[in-house]
């Protein structure tokens, strides 16, 4: 039995924490740059939002942690936690008014001044704030003595405002190209954010979908369809869904359009470097060298410039490009074929820098171009037809994509596919078995160098031209992190990885400048939290749960020492 | 005998002492060949020289962290470089503030002294919670999670304190006594590479005493031995491995600080390479081990400084020193698949990684 007194040690750490964490946020610039992007216009903004989540999660997580039986205890410890929580941001506030902390730290500005008093002066703003963070506490705790139906009601409805808000400006953008949707929904929406009105509509909405669908008792499944008719069926979601993927870039514009070709690219590269990583369990962090020696290639073969020698078309160039890529994944694959984890990281890092260095070398200037890069690079034509724009590139992509795809799903459970799950479980039982180390390592590289050579000839043909800096190490990290975020090993998982990934911070400018901080922080968090991803494999989610499975065999004992326990409990 | 040999030999094998002889070949012959041309006089390779014992002392500082760190947890500290970036790119700010007082041409010695310990107390601190938050937790998990756990507080790190400080590159002060040269027997050398190599062989062996004859020293080697063993002993595992990473961050605050004596300019992506570099420079002594890390940073510091002009002057490659940085890499790679277990360690690139 815990004594009170311990219930405040742990609020105070973990107001100190949420505190921290909003400090955090603030000093990294993620509140000023949200600052004015209204979530409710007038109401609240999203830096407001950044402010007073981590205090909100932080309250949640203390009462959840300590589980105190009184509700008005539980009250008072999200109060409390809100009120440290606040104080931590005051006290920024109040060193910021006697020294000027901005010559440091760049983004504490009489902005985010101004943004956390809610514009008022100094000693009324700071009270204000507290009072603010002290109701998000206790909010935060009272949540938790809501009915579990009540409560995901609320959370959805929230995320949904939160979300629809943020999104705001892209979701506008769609409904002005279609005339009729801007009359039903333009209501919704406001100058920025979404109007009080549609807040309001949109939370009694999706609060009172949510309660309602969770107040209904359980289905039990029972088919009472004929397997015909489920045929059918499977087959009719199917084509709805081809008719509107096609139809996307048709729907969206071009603006759309090109995001969607991004995410495209980066999608199939991860379906590659998913055999690599997710199937072989090989780390590879070069994988933008294959990348760019495909989009170089195609480069070197079509440009018309006055490097290009041969001067192809693009499908006459593309097997080229496509057959270096795998020669170079080979090459790179035989040296490294004894090393393990770490050390292949390394050096398959190494590689990739190595061919940057080259690409940007007046050594090799003569023929790539050094930082200049190539330009005019060939475009895909059939008959006399040239997909040049965005919409028309994006059916070139999503045919690699299928193809991608495709190869994956078959390779998955093939032969091979169960030959790189065995490496990556266990080496040397693996080669006892009689695995061929050597060729189902060398394929893994190849599959993987193939699938990001293609994502590299089709980025140079979209952009038109090939510069090193497209090719960096953030690229790498880039689909490294999308894979793993989707859940390694698993191919909707490389999709949702894509979208949210690539998508996000492409369709949201705020975003740009901290994207590769939240890819951090997402796969710190991702490994400490869920590693198996957001749409894990079966098997991966299995093998990372081990532990926790285990922990059932050991309870019984003890449980049956003491059987008079068990009556009383 | 000769059976056996000869089913241990595989094509594979054969590849690769085939790309390392041509490897050994260009060098060699890109050696002779600048040499013949004798573009470049004794005094400028004495130069060269005394550059790469600087940088080598750089590496070996930030090595240590990386080497330590491994010989405990057997995990590479990816975010190493961050921690490296952190210390002298926070102390900017101080040294600009002690240069605006006037009080660093006053001064120099103690300012930079505080310059030198603010930076390794940021560093210390990044470093301790990293292994707090990030890589506690996952002491036990498979081997890919704290990796790519670190490459994320990595990514975390450089955008957060670009975040912190903005995106573009602060110059250092220069301080007026540290430049020019000295005269050592008859060589003019830079004051600054001079002292930047005495400033890392004195910590070096500060470092290399610690672990060697303190207990707490003692303390670490038992851990890197055989944690279990190590805790049923009574020694407290948590805290060793938050000792480790105090010294690595503290020494890689301090590397900071001496590489920015050498490139006076910081920012947010500074620490990419050189923690690189200092990795390789672990691999190549033996990763784990003290001495190895030195003896593996003098010779990648010698090499990336002698190697672009030596090797590939002569083989008519324009501007050889923009391929330095692939040096590294290429060493790197021809430890990894030649000699895993580095100059002096045991082996280790297989069975425990």
């Amino acid at each position: 039995m815990k004594s009170e007194s311990s219930y405040w040690v742990k609020s105070l750490k973990n107001g100190l924490i949420g505190g921290s964490l909003s400090l955090l946020l603030c000093v990294i610039g993620m509140v000023l740059a949200f600052g004015t992007t209204y979530v409710i216009t007038g109401v609240i903004t999203m830096g407001q939002v950044f402010v007073l989540f981590p205090i909100l999660f932080e309250s949640y997580f203390t009462v959840r942690k300590v589980s105190p039986k009184n509700p008005l205890v539980s009250l008072s410890i999200g109060g409390f936690v809100g009120l440290v929580g606040g104080a931590v941001l005051a006290a920024l506030i109040l060193i910021g008014q006697i020294i000027n902390v901005r010559t440091v730290l760049l983004n504490v500005s009489p902005d985010l001044f101004a943004l956390l008093t809610f514009n008022l002066p100094l000693t009324p703003g700071i009270l204000v704030l507290l009072i603010v963070t002290v109701i998000t506490g206790v909010i935060g705790a009272a949540v938790l003595l809501l009915p579990a139906r009540i409560r995901s009601a609320l959370t959805q409805a929230v995320l949904y405002i939160v979300l629809l808000g943020l999104f705001r400006d892209l979701i506008v953008t769609v409904i002005i190209r279609w005339g009729f949707l801007q009359n039903v929904f333009r209501w919704l929406f406001a100058q920025s954010g979404l109007s009080i009105l549609g807040a309001v509509v949109l939370f009694l909405l999706v609060g009172g979908l949510v309660y309602w669908r969770l107040g209904r008792p359980k289905k039990v499944s029972v088919i009472t369809r004929s397997p015909r008719q489920q045929r059918v069926f499977r087959w009719g979601t199917w084509a709805v869904l081809a008719i509107l993927v096609l139809l996307l870039p048709v729907i969206l514009g071009s603006y759309f359009s090109e995001i969607l070709d991004n995410v495209g690219i980066y999608v199939l590269m991860g379906l590659g470097l998913n055999i690599v990583v997710g199937f072989a369990g090989l780390l590879d962090l070069g994988y933008v060298a294959f990348y760019a020696i495909g989009a170089y290639t195609l480069g070197v073969l079509t440009t018309t410039e006055a490097v290009g020698q041969l001067h192809l078309s693009f499908w006459g160039a593309l097997p080229f490009a496509l057959i270096v890529a795998v020669f170079a994944g080979v090459i790179l694959g035989l040296p490294v074929l004894k090393m393990r984890g770490d050390y292949l990281a390394i050096v398959t890092l190494g590689f990739g820098e190595i061919i940057r260095i080259l690409v940007l070398s007046d050594w090799l200037k003569p023929i790539l171009g050094g930082p200049q890069g190539i330009q005019q690079i060939g475009q895909p034509k059939i008959g006399t037809f040239t997909f040049s724009n965005q919409q028309q590139l994006y059916y070139v992509i999503l045919a690699g994509i299928i193809i991608a795809g495709f190869i994956s799903i078959r390779l998955k459970d093939s032969h091979l596919g169960r030959s790189w799950m065995a490496l990556r479980e266990d080496e040397d039982v693996a080669e006892a078995m009689g695995i061929n180390k050597v060729i189902t390592k060398l394929l893994a590289f190849a599959m993987g160098a193939l699938f990001s050579g293609l994502g590299g000839v089709l980025f140079a043909t979209k952009i038109g031209s090939a510069y090193p800096q497209s090719f960096s190490f953030l690229v790498s990290i880039n689909i490294l992190s999308l894979i793993i975020i989707g859940g390694m090993g698993s191919i909707p998982g490389v999709f949702i990885g894509g979208l949210a990934l690539v998508g996000l911070p492409l369709l949201l400018s705020q975003f740009t400048d901290f994207r590769y901080l939240i890819y951090g922080a997402a796969l710190v968090v991702m490994m400490l939290v869920r590693p198996e991803g957001l749409s894990p494999e079966a098997r991966r989610r299995l093998e990372l749960h081990e532990e926790t499975e285990e922990i059932p065999f050991e309870e019984p004992a003890t449980v049956l020492k003491t059987p008079g326990e068990l009556g009383g409990s | 005998m000769l059976r056996t040999l000869r089913q241990r030999i595989t094509l594979t094998d054969i590849f690769i002492w085939v790309i390392g002889l041509a490897i050994a070949g260009v060098v060699i012959f890109g050696t002779v060949r600048t040499l013949e041309q004798g573009r470049y006089s004794a005094s400028g390779w004495l130069d060269l020289t005394i550059k790469g014992l600087a940088l080598g002392g750089v590496y070996a500082l930030i090595a240590m962290g990386y080497t330590m760190v491994y010989g405990i947890l057997k995990m590479i500290n990816f975010a190493h470089s961050e921690v490296f970036m952190s210390g002298p790119f926070t102390a900017v700010f101080i040294a600009l503030g002690l240069s605006e007082s006037g009080f660093l041409d006053k001064q120099p010695i103690i300012s930079l002294i505080i310059i030198t310990l603010v930076s390794a107390a940021v560093s210390t601190l990044i470093a301790v919670l990293l292994e707090r938050i990030a890589y506690r937790p996952l002491r036990n998990a498979p081997r890919l999670v704290p990796l790519i756990t670190a490459i994320g507080a990595s990514f975390f790190l450089q955008y957060a304190f670009r975040g912190f400080y903005g995106s573009g590159s602060k110059g250092y002060p220069t301080i007026a006594i540290l430049k020019g040269t000295w005269n050592i027997f008859g060589i003019e050398v830079f004051k600054i590479q001079m002292i930047v190599i005495i400033s890392a062989v004195v910590m070096m062996m500060v470092l290399y005493a610690i672990v060697q004859w303190t207990k707490v020293g003692k303390a670490m080697r038992a851990v890197s031995e055989d944690k279990e063993a190590a805790e049923l002993m009574g020694i407290d595992v948590d805290r060793i491995i938050v000792f480790t990473f105090t010294l690595g961050g503290a020494s890689a605050g301090i590397a900071g600080i001496l590489y920015t004596l050498l490139f006076p300019v910081v920012n947010f992506y500074m620490g990419f390479f050189p923690g690189i570099k200092a990795f390789t420079a672990a691999v190549l002594g033996g990763i784990g081990n003290v001495p190895g890390a030195f003896l593996g940073s003098i010779i990648l510091g010698l090499l990336e400084a002698l190697g672009p002009n030596l090797f590939l002057t002569g083989l008519g490659i324009p501007s050889p020193s923009q391929l330095k940085d692939a040096i590294a890499f290429i060493v790197l790679v021809l430890i990894l698949i030649f000699r895993p277990t580095g100059i002096l360690g045991e082996r280790i690139s297989q069975d425990k990684a």
